[in-house]
């Protein structure tokens, strides 16, 4: 969820296209992906559950989030982007090496195997839009 | 004699009003990030049909060539125009691959 508030915090203050492009995919992917996750949360009528991991990734990303809105122009497009990439590979990392892992039902697994090939991609992306910004 | 010439004649009309080869659709599922076949052989005049099984929007992309939106749940179509063989990817998610040999 925070992602998408960066998201949207980035279309509202970026005025560089290929940001606010970039903003935009990622709003509408992640809106997607947690629909789905939250469909499968009903499904399967399990509770969520506040693990370290996950507390440690919203703790990280309201830092990161207070900090950007703090920021104008390049300095926000570069801080934003970078805070992209880097987090990303904290989920991707979280997913190859815990989530995915522990995850006991077949959905749930292939879910959060689709989830990684997804912000896989966006790390990608992400790194793409990086590398113009310089 | 005549009736030579004219089944000669026939057979050429027909030969001359005989439609080239018939260009074909090609479909390439995209199910999970995956585009399959990855990779597709096809002629000039062929249709690339891209289903998206995934809820969410993919690319078909050629780095400085065109470009087709495949919406979630839905479809992209581009018919080539062009030979040779060309990468493509997904501009959202840069880690799908795909690739077409477009014959002439
Ligand atoms: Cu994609």
């Amino acid at each position: 969820m925070l992602d998408i508030e960066a998201a949207k915090l980035a279309i509202q203050k970026s005025k560089t296209k290929e940001v606010v492009d970039f903003a935009k995919d990622m709003e509408r992917d992640h809106e997607a992906v947690n629909k789905q996750a939250l469909d499968l949360v009903k499904k399967l009528k399990v509770k969520p559950e506040d693990n370290a991991t996950s507390q440690a990734l919203t703790k990280a990303a309201k830092e990161e989030r207070a900090k950007l809105a703090k920021l104008e122009g390049t300095a926000f497009d570069k801080a934003y982007i970078e805070n992209e990439v880097a987090y990303h590979k904290q989920v991707n990392g979280a997913l190859e090496t815990l989530l995915i892992p522990s995850a006991n039902n077949a959905e749930l697994k292939s879910l959060l195997e689709t989830g990684l090939k997804i912000f896989q991609g966006h790390e990608q992306h992400a790194e793409h839009v990086a590398g113009t910004l310089k | 004699m005549r009736a030579g010439a004219l089944s000669v004649l026939g057979s050429l009309t027909l030969a001359l009003v005989a439609p080239p080869a018939l260009a074909a659709t090609i479909e390439v599922t995209i199910d999970r990030l995956v585009y399959s076949p990855a990779s597709v052989e096809a002629k000039v005049g062929d249709t690339i049909e891209w289903v998206n099984k995934d809820v969410i929007a993919h690319t078909a992309t050629v780095k400085g060539g065109w470009e087709v939106m495949i919406p979630p749940k839905s479809k992209g179509r581009i018919t080539l125009k062009q030979a040779g063989a060309v990468d493509y990817f997904c501009r959202f998610h840069p880690n799908m691959k795909g690739h077409l040999n477009v014959a002439p």
